[in-house]
C-alpha cells in the first residue's frame, strides 16, 4: 500500500525525522493560507503516487503569495505524466506548500526488506536526488547496505558509522532521522521507507526533502490508522473492490479477462495468453479461501471492464474446490447477464462435481483441456470479434 | 527414497478442527499420511477424524512422540503457530497460511535460524512424497511414484507440473512447494541440496517465478557442481508489468532485479532446460533427463 508524500511526511514528524514545514491544499485558498505560516519562497509540489514528479513539471519554487495561488491553481487538476504513470497520467487533486531549501547537498538513505537475508536493510547513497536505479548502474560502488540484526536491533553507532562513510557532518540528526525511520518501519510494518533527497542544509543540519513510505498489505489489518489514509483517486476502482472481497486482481488493459486461483498459475495464465496472442484484460487470483460470493464477486469485477471480449477461467483446485468454483460462475450468470464467451479448464479436487454442476446448469460454458487449449479457444475468440 | 518425509513422518495438524484443518486432513488421512494428533487450543482431549486432538503442540508431541507438523491457522496467528512448533521441538514445519506479515516472518527466520529445524513456507501448498506422505494441500491423486524431484514457489503451478509430468510417464519422489512469499527459510537451494543427496531422484524440476534471486542462486549450483543431476525450469510472469505486485508478496520486479529473462538466461547458461511457456514444463524435464541420457530410467 502507498500513501502520499504529505501523509509520509507527517508519519516521519510524528517520528522525530526532520521535514521542511509545509502543509496540505486543495486549492488556491488553502494553498494561500498554509504560505502565510511560512517563510518564503515556496515549493508547491503535487500529490500523486509517482516519482518523477519534478521532472513532469509537478513541482515548482515560487517567491510570492500571489504566485502560490496562481501557481496552486494551475497544478491542481492538472494531469500528470511522468515516467512512472503510464501515458495517461494522473490527475492532481491535492498540492503539499512548504517552505523552499537552501541545498548543498543531497544524499539518499532508505530502509526495505532484504529478501535473501530476511533482515531489514539499510541502503544510503552519497548520490542523492536522482534515482537510486541509475546509481546502481551508473556507480554501484557509491551505493552502501547494511544489515539489521533483528535480535539487536538498529542502534546509534551503525548510523555514526554510516554518517562518516557518507560524509555526512550533522551526525545527530542522521542518527535521530535513521532512528525515526526503523521505528517507523517496525511499528507500522512498512515495506519501504525512503528519503530521496536528504539534504544537508546551508546551516548544515539535514533534513528530508522528500518521503515515501510503503506498507506491507499483509500487515494492514493491524493498521487502520494506516489504512485511512488510503487515496482512492490513487486506485483503480476495480482494484480497490477485489481488495474489499480478498481477491487479488490487477488491471492489465486487454481483452481476456483471467479468473485462476493461485498467483503464480495465474501468471503462468497471463503468460499464455500473451503467447496464444491475446492480451490479458487482468490478473486475477481468487486465492486459497475462496467462496461462492467471492468467485461471484470476482466475475462482476471481470464483467465491469468493458474491454473484455472472452473470460478464461483456470483453476487446479487444490486448497479450493471446482465444485464451489462452478457454484460462483452459475451464481454470477443469474445476476447479470454474461454476454462474453467463458472457457473453463478445472481440475484437482472436486473436479468432476464442478464439471457437472457447469454441465447441467445449461450455460454456454466453453470446456478446456489444458491451459494452453484455454488460452488459444481464447485468443481465437478475441480474434474472431475484433 | 525421498526427501523430507516418508512413511515414517509422524505429523501434527495444528487448527486440525477448523474447516480447512478438517477438510484437509482427511485427504491427508486418505492419501495414507501418518497423522498422529490435532492441536487446537480449548479442543484438547476430543476425538476428531479419529486422531487425538491436544490444548498445545508441546502436549501434541509429548504424547506422540510426532516429528513434522503443518499450521492450517490464519494468517495472523500463524507466526504464533510456528514458534509454538519450533519451541516443542517439532523438526518439520509446514505452513500452509497465505498473508503472513513479513516483519512477523523476519522474526520467525531469526529464531530458527540456529536451530535443528526445517520450515516449509509460508504461503505454500505443502509436500508430498509420492504414495507415502503428502502434508498439506496438494491433490493426492495427479502424482505417480518415479525418480523426478519438484519443487516450485506457486501451490497451483506445482500442480500443474505434476499433472503434466505424469501425463509424460515422468513419476516423482517428492514435490515440495516452498512458497510465494519474499521471506522463507527454505528456498530452491536448500531443496536442490537434499535432491542431490537423495539416490532415487535423477533429476529435478523447478518452477519459478518474477522477484527475488532464488532462481539465480540455483542455477549458481550448477556453475559450482554443488548440483549435478539434469535440471529443468519454467519462470512465471514473463509477462508481469514491472512494479506490480501479482499475488505473491514476493513475486514483483523492482528496478532491474528479479525479472523473467534473468532467471531464465542464468539457468541456461548454466546448463539448465527452461521451458518457454507452462504448457512445456513437463517436456523440458523429458528434454533435460534425455540430453542426461537417462530419460529411459526415469519411465515407468
Amino acid at each position: 500500500m502507498k500513501i502520499h508524500e504529505y501523509q509520509a511526511k507527517d508519519l516521519f514528524a510524528q517520528y522525530g525525522i526532520p521535514v521542511m514545514n509545509g502543509s496540505v491544499a486543495e486549492n488556491g485558498e488553502q494553498a494561500v493560507t498554509a504560505a502565510q505560516e511560512l517563510k518564503a519562497p515556496y515549493v508547491l509540489k503535487a500529490q500523486i503516487h509517482s516519482g518523477g514528479r519534478g521532472k513532469a513539471g509537478g513541482v515548482k519554487l515560487v517567491n510570492t503569495l500571489e504566485e502560490v495561488r496562481t501557481t496552486a491553481e494551475e497544478l491542481i487538476g492538472k494531469t500528470l505524466v511522468t515516467a512512472q504513470t503510464g501515458p495517461e497520467g494522473r490527475v492532481v487533486q491535492k498540492i503539499l506548500v512548504t517552505e523552499a531549501a537552501e541545498v548543498k547537498k543531497e544524499y539518499y538513505f532508505a530502509m526495505t526488506v532484504d529478501r535473501d537475508t530476511g533482515k531489514l536493510a539499510m541502503i544510503a547513497s552519497s548520490e542523492g536526488g536522482v534515482e537510486i536505479e541509475q546509481v546502481s548502474k551508473e556507480a554501484p560502488e557509491k551505493i552502501i547496505t547494511e544489515k539489521i540484526d533483528p535480535a539487536v536491533g538498529l542502534h546509534d553507532y551503525r548510523l555514526r558509522y554510516l554518517a562518516e562513510k557518507l560524509g555526512i557532518a550533522d551526525v545527530k540528526g542522521f542518527i535521530r532521522t535513521g532512528l525515526g525511520m526503523y521505528k517507523l518501519f517496525c511499528e507500522k510494518d512498512c515495506s519501504l521507507v525512503e528519503i530521496n533527497p536528504l539534504a544537508e542544509l546551508a546551516d548544515g543540519t539535514i533534513t528530508a526533502l522528500d518521503a515515501k513510505v510503503n506498507f506491507d498489505d499483509n500487515a494492514m489489518y493491524r493498521h487502520p490508522e494506516i489504512l485511512a489514509l488510503t487515496d482512492p483517486n490513487e486506485e483503480d476502482p476495480r482494484e480497490l473492490e477485489a481488495n474489499k472481497y480478498g481477491l487479488n486482481y490487477v488491471s492489465l488493459g486487454g481483452n481476456v479477462g483471467c479468473l485462476v486461483n493461485g498467483a503464480g498459475l495465474a501468471m503462468a495464465t497471463m503468460d499464455m495468453i500473451h503467447y496464444a496472442g491475446a492480451v490479458p484484460a487482468n490478473f486475477l487470483d481468487v486465492g486459497g479461501t475462496a467462496t461462492t460470493e467471492k468467485v461471484t464477486k470476482a466475475f462482476e469485477i471481470i464483467l465491469s471492464d468493458q474491454g473484455v471480449q472472452a473470460i478464461l477461467v483456470n483453476i487446479f483446485g487444490g486448497l479450493i474446490k471446482c465444485d464451489m468454483i462452478a457454484e460462483g460462475i452459475i451464481e454470477a450468470a443469474k445476476n447479470s447477464e454474461i454476454k462474453v464467451p467463458i472457457v473453463a479448464r478445472l481440475e484437482g479436487t472436486n473436479v468432476e462435481k464442478g464439471k457437472q454442476l457447469l454441465l447441467n446448469s445449461g450455460m454456454n460454458i466453453i470446456p478446456a483441456s489444458s491451459l494452453k487449449e484455454g488460452a488459444e479457444i481464447c485468443a481465437k475468440i478475441v480474434k474472431e470479434a475484433n | 527414497m525421498s526427501i523430507l518425509v516418508n512413511k515414517d513422518t509422524r505429523l501434527l495438524v495444528q487448527g486440525m478442527t477448523g474447516s480447512q484443518g478438517t477438510f484437509h486432513a482427511e485427504k491427508m488421512l486418505e492419501y495414507g499420511t501418518n497423522i498422529v494428533g490435532g492441536v487446537t487450543p480449548g479442543k484438547g482431549g476430543q476425538t476428531h477424524l479419529g486422531v487425538p486432538v491436544f490444548n498445545t503442540v508441546r502436549e501434541a508431541k509429548e504424547a506422540t512422540n510426532a516429528n513434522a507438523s503443518v499450521i492450517f491457522v490464519p494468517a495472523k496467528f500463524a507466526a504464533d503457530s510456528i514458534l509454538e512448533a519450533a519451541e516443542a521441538g517439532i523438526e518439520l514445519i509446514v505452513c500452509i497460511a497465505e498473508g503472513i506479515p513479513v516483519l512477523d516472518m523476519i522474526t520467525v527466520k531469526d529464531y530458527l535460524k540456529d536451530k535443528p529445524i526445517t520450515l516449509i513456507g509460508p504461503n505454500c501448498p505443502g509436500l508430498t512424497t509420492v504414495d507415502e506422505c503428502k502434508i498439506g494441500i496438494m491433490p493426492g491423486n495427479i502424482h505417480k511414484k518415479g525418480h523426478v524431484g519438484v519443487i516450485s514457489r506457486s501451490g497451483t503451478l506445482t500442480y500443474e507440473s505434476v499433472a503434466q509430468l505424469t501425463a509424460l510417464g515422468l513419476g516423482q519422489t517428492t514435490a515440495v512447494g516452498i512458497g510465494g512469499d519474499p521471506v522463507k527459510c527454505f528456498t530452491f537451494k536448500d531443496a536442490l541440496k537434499l535432491f542431490e543427496q537423495d539416490e532415487d531422484t535423477y533429476g529435478v524440476l523447478m518452477i519459478g517465478e518474477i522477484g527475488g534471486a532464488d532462481e539465480e542462486a540455483a542455477a549458481h549450483m550448477l556453475k559450482t557442481g554443488e548440483f549435478t543431476k539434469p535440471l529443468a525450469a519454467f519462470i512465471g510472469g514473463s509477462t508481469a508489468p514491472k512494479g506490480k505486485r501479482m499475488g505473491h508478496a514476493g513475486a514483483i520486479i523492482s528496478g532491474n532485479s528479479g525479472t523473467a529473462e534473468g532467471k531464465k538466461k542464468a539457468l541456461r547458461e548454466n546448463g539448465a532446460v527452461v521451458a518457454e511457456t507452462p504448457d512445456q514444463m513437463g517436456n523440458a524435464m523429458k528434454e533435460a533427463l534425455e540430453k542426461a541420457g537417462i530419460l529411459d530410467r526415469c519411465l515407468d
